[in-house]
Formats: C-alpha cells, sequence, structure tokens
C-alpha cells in the first residue's frame, strides 16, 4: 500500500524479492518497495531484519556472499537488473556506500576517489573530483594521504565521496551514522541531503531512525524480510508504534524494560 | 676483487630472473589469494613459445621475446578463464591443488609438443661477453638485468597510475568493496594471469638464452623462485624483486666460493641456499620481509 504516487517512473523498483543464502537461509520474503525519482527513501529495521541484503540484491553483490535472488524482481529506470552482476550496476547509476565503510585503506584519499570513478569515462574525472572535493573541503586538504589513517568520520566521508564519483542517479547509503558522534552524524545528515538536492535520489538504510526520517520523504519499516510498514517520512516520526521501537520514546514517560518486552511480544506487526 | 664482482654480476643476473618469476607469483596471490604453482609450466611454456617463433619461424629475436610474452599472457588468461574462474570463492586449498594439477598437466604436454632433448634458441647474446674495467660480463646477463629493470619499473608505474591498475590494487585489499565500485573482478583476475604469465615467460626466455639451452627442466627455476617471494613477503610485489635479488645473489656467492668455503658440504651446496636463507628469514620475520603482518598464509 505505497502512499505516494510516483508522476514519473521510479528510480527503483524493487517486487516481491525473495534472496536465499547458501541455496538454505531465506532472508527476504516477498520485498516490495520503490524510491521514486528525487526521493530520499529511508529503510528502518533491527539488525537481521534484511536491510543490507535488500542493497546487495540491488547492486548485485550477493555472489560475494553466496547469496542468490530466487524470486521477483529488482528494476532501475524501468529496466530489469534482476541479477545483473555488480559493474552493469554501477555503470546503471546506481552506488553504494556499504556498511563499515570499506575504504582502500592502504591508498592515498585520491586514489580511492578514483577507484570511485572506475565506472565512467576518463575525461568527466576533473569535473568529479571537483564536485566532490567541493562536498567534503576536509577531504580536499588530506588528498595524498593514506586513507587508512584518516579518522572515522573522514572515512565515511570519504566513502561517500567515492561513490559519488561514479556520478550516480541512487545513492545507496547503509548505516552512514554507524559508529559516529552526534555532530558528525548531523554532518551525515546535512550531505545526504545536499547530495539529494543536488539531485541525486537516496535509498538511506539506518538503526538511527530520527535522522533517517528528519530528511527522508517516505519510510519503510522492514521485519524478518518484509516491509511491514511504510509511509511518508513525517507520518511514520509521529507513529507511536514507529516510536516505541525505534526511537525509544513513549507519550507515558519511562517504562519498565519487562513491560516493553511484554508488549513486543503482543504486538508484532507481521504476526 | 675482480671475482667478487663477477660473482656479484651473476648473482644479481640470477636473482633478476628470480624476481621476475616471484613477481608473478605475488600478482596472482595478491589479487585471487592463490599461490599458483603452476608458474613454473607456464615459464616453460613461454620458453618453448620463444623457441618456435625464434628458432622454427626465424623471426628477429626480440621480435620472437615479445611475441612469446603475449602468447603466454594469452595462455595465462585461458587457464584462468577456463578453469580458475568456476573456482572463484571455493576453499583456497581445492584452488591451489588445481594449480599443482595445472604444472602436471602443462608439462607432459611440453615434452609431446617439443621433446625431451635440449634445444637452442637462437639469440644474438650465446655467450658473448663484453669486457668493462677489466671486468668480463656476460651479455645474456646484462640484457636479463637490464629487462628486467625495465620490466620492474614498469609493473609499479602500471599500478601507480593506471585505472586499471588501480582496479587491480582495490580489488587486492578488499573484493567486495571494489565490486561496489563497479569493478570487474573476472577481469582483474584474468589480467593478473596474464600478467604472471607474461613475466614468467620473460624469465624462461632469458633462461633457455644462455648456455644452458632450454630443456623441460627449465621449469625447476620457479622452484627456487618460489622462496624468493615467500622471502620478500607473499603480498609484496617490493619484497619479490628484493627477495629475487637476495636468493640469486645468496645462491651465485655460495657457487663461487664453494670450493674455499663449502668444500665440505659437497659440490651443490649452492642449490639448498635459497631454501635455507627462506628458512633463516621466515623465523626472524614470519611474514617476509617487506609482507604484510595479518597476510593470510597456507
Amino acid at each position: 500500500m505505497p502512499t505516494n504516487v510516483p508522476t514519473s517512473p521510479p528510480v527503483l523498483a524493487v517486487a516481491n524479492l525473495e534472496v536465499v543464502y547458501d541455496d538454505v537461509v531465506l532472508v527476504l520474503r516477498g520485498l516490495s518497495l520503490e524510491v521514486p525519482a528525487g526521493a530520499v527513501v529511508a529503510l528502518l529495521g533491527a539488525n537481521g531484519a534484511g536491510k543490507t541484503t535488500l542493497l546487495r540484491a540491488v547492486t548485485g553483490l550477493l555472489i560475494a556472499h553466496r547469496g542468490r535472488i530466487v524470486k521477483g524482481s529488482v528494476t532501475l529506470d524501468g529496466t530489469d537488473v534482476t541479477g545483473a552482476d555488480p559493474a552493469r550496476v554501477v555503470r546503471g547509476g546506481v552506488a553504494q556506500v556499504m556498511e563499515g565503510r570499506r575504504v582502500f585503506a592502504e591508498m592515498t584519499v585520491e586514489e580511492n576517489l578514483r577507484a570511485g570513478a572506475h565506472s565512467r569515462p576518463r575525461a568527466e574525472y576533473r569535473e568529479s573530483l571537483t564536485r566532490v572535493l567541493d562536498l567534503f573541503p576536509a577531504l580536499a586538504s588530506r588528498r595524498r594521504s593514506t586513507a587508512g589513517y584518516l579518522s572515522g568520520g573522514e572515512q565515511q566521508m570519504l566513502a561517500i565521496g567515492r561513490a559519488l564519483m561514479a556520478s550516480p542517479r541512487l545513492l545507496l547509503l547503509d548505516e552512514p551514522s554507524l559508529g559516529l558522534a552526534p555532530r558528525l552524524v548531523e554532518q551525515v545528515r546535512d550531505i545526504v541531503e545536499r547530495i539529494n538536492q543536488q539531485g541525486t535520489s537516496v535509498l538511506l538504510v539506518e538503526q538511527n531512525a530520527v535522522m533517517a526520517l528528519s530528511i527522508a520523504h517516505h519510510g519503510y519499516v522492514l521485519e524478518v524480510g518484509k516491509v511491514v510498514r511504510d509511509g511518508p517520512a513525517a507520518d511514520l516520526l509521529v507513529d507511536e508504534d514507529i516510536r516505541e521501537f525505534y526511537l525509544g520514546s513513549t507519550e507515558g514517560g519511562r517504562r519498565s524494560f519487562a513491560q516493553v518486552k511484554s508488549y513486543r511480544r503482543k504486538k508484532r506487526w507481521s504476526a | 676483487m675482480n671475482a667478487l664482482l663477477t660473482n656479484v654480476f651473476a648473482g644479481l643476473a640470477l636473482g633478476s630472473t628470480y624476481a621476475l618469476v616471484a613477481l608473478g607469483f605475488v600478482v596472482i596471490f595478491k589479487s585471487t589469494g592463490v599461490i599458483n604453482f603452476a608458474q613454473g609450466g607456464l615459464l616453460a611454456l613461454g620458453a618453448y613459445l620463444g623457441y618456435t617463433f625464434a628458432g622454427d619461424l626465424a623471426l628477429a629475436f626480440g621480435v620472437a621475446v615479445v611475441l612469446a610474452c603475449l602468447a603466454a599472457a594469452v595462455a595465462g588468461a585461458s587457464v584462468e578463464r577456463l578453469v580458475l574462474r568456476r573456482m572463484v570463492g571455493q576453499p583456497p586449498f581445492a584452488v591451489i591443488m588445481i594449480t599443482i594439477g595445472l604444472l602436471f598437466v602443462i608439462e607432459p604436454l611440453i615434452t609431446a609438443i617439443w621433446g625431451f632433448h635440449t634445444l637452442n634458441v637462437p639469440n644474438p647474446w650465446n655467450i658473448r661477453t663484453v669486457e668493462i674495467g677489466g671486468l668480463v660480463l656476460g651479455v645474456r646477463d646484462l640484457w636479463t638485468i637490464g629487462l628486467t629493470a625495465v620490466v620492474v619499473v614498469g609493473f609499479f608505474l602500471f599500478f601507480r597510475y593506471t585505472a586499471f591498475g588501480l582496479a587491480m590494487r582495490a580489488t587486492a585489499f578488499d573484493p567486495e568493496a571494489a565490486l561496489a565500485q563497479g569493478i570487474s573482478a573476472r577481469r582483474v583476475y584474468a589480467v593478473s594471469w596474464a600478467i604472471a604469465a607474461a613475466l614468467a615467460a620473460l624469465a624462461g626466455i632469458t633462461l633457455a638464452a644462455g648456455p644452458g639451452g632450454l630443456s623441460p627442466s627449465i621449469s625447476f627455476i620457479a622452484l627456487a623462485a618460489f622462496p624468493a617471494m615467500i622471502l620478500g613477503g607473499l603480498d609484496s610485489p617490493s619484497g619479490a624483486v628484493l627477495g629475487g635479488l637476495i636468493i640469486g645473489l645468496a645462491e651465485a656467492l655460495t657457487r663461487g666460493y664453494q670450493d674455499q668455503l663449502f668444500s665440505w658440504a659437497g659440490s651443490n651446496v649452492s642449490v639448498i641456499v635459497p631454501y635455507v636463507l627462506m628458512i633463516v628469514i621466515l623465523l626472524i620475520r614470519p611474514y617476509g620481509l617487506l609482507g604484510t603482518k595479518d597476510v593470510r598464509r597456507i
């Protein structure tokens, strides 16, 4: 029951996706979602809900984890890319910032950015580099430093910058605020907002629901491989259940953990 | 003094050959995590192809060398494409056993085509020598050192400055993150094998152009280059070059002074020196001279 009716075809449409790891473990069970052109979409869910698996299924990285799409489809701008190899997906305009940054620590900042531009013609490189360094002035001053010696925040910026070097139309962000100080989380938030204003659609996977919902247009909640809730971000932000589960606040003040547990046992969306 | 310099020079020439082979080992290990035991087979194949181009087809030696390297590169990439690509993601042990199997397939193939007897590769170097400042140097040794230097410099420039070299380094460091940048791992693997095979072929031809001529046992040289790679550090290209030169020098110097210093050890002690050196260095630095500490070892 997606509430918004997109005027142009969505950048990303995932329909009834089922993913299996090692031929046994069913991680996504008929997941569907859409990222409309120009939107920021937040994807919330507990650990193990299948958020990262969804991103892998979109970008073709499942092969690196012995995973496989067994059902459903992934479409980019109306083109079917279900099970396509990663190089093709990146060329199709999707860039991913993986969880845990995964910068090439042995290389310099600039070499990392060059690697990010791998899928693009060489002629574009200068322009993209200027654009990215403009967005991340901290990286500009450390172009020649080894990426492994950057701080965690700078490495996250580098990971995002590296993904932007591919000039994506859709940026997939996997927990960009993980392990960052509150001020840096705010910085990441502002950057995602700016990237979106420059015309890139964003699919934001986050545990930090307040941050994610505050910039998203639309939000999806995942539980054991399925979408259990979705709606405009503003609605989700005031939703009592979401507040209970993801924001940790309730109307009636503090509650004991025992009560929270019993409440959860009684009420599951997917039940 | 002159005797010492002559020995050092011979050591550098031998070490250059080891360095080329060891570089090939490192390229494949870095990008795919596999030690390619078939390297010696590729070396022999390259040398015999060189013989065919220079001898049977009577091409100019320089042309024959280039063609043999290219042909070996194609052979290496084909081996990767046909056999090893299916093994991506499988346990390293199985993949390593496959490379050992490949070695035993390539060797009989070579003897079936070219026979067992020693062949002479027509070449402009032969046993010619030049005299520089009272020192008698083999022309072939000079060329081996020179060519290796050029190739090694080209190798490092390739990895530092070209887009594909960078992609290969990225894949070596974090294959999944490299995939996420749109870097094709398959192409990286194929090119690694091509580069390793071309390096081996060059080493093979420079060896075959020497006084010993060309026989199937030429592939054993890769076994001596093996300690060079381990000693330098499995994942370090500069370590491979350094290791190659050290092993080459050690072997040549032992051979040179065998009668004076090592007569008690028998006449062939120089052959085991590379391995003794490898054991000693690994005891002190288990990850090799320039290797990364946490490198996976098998």
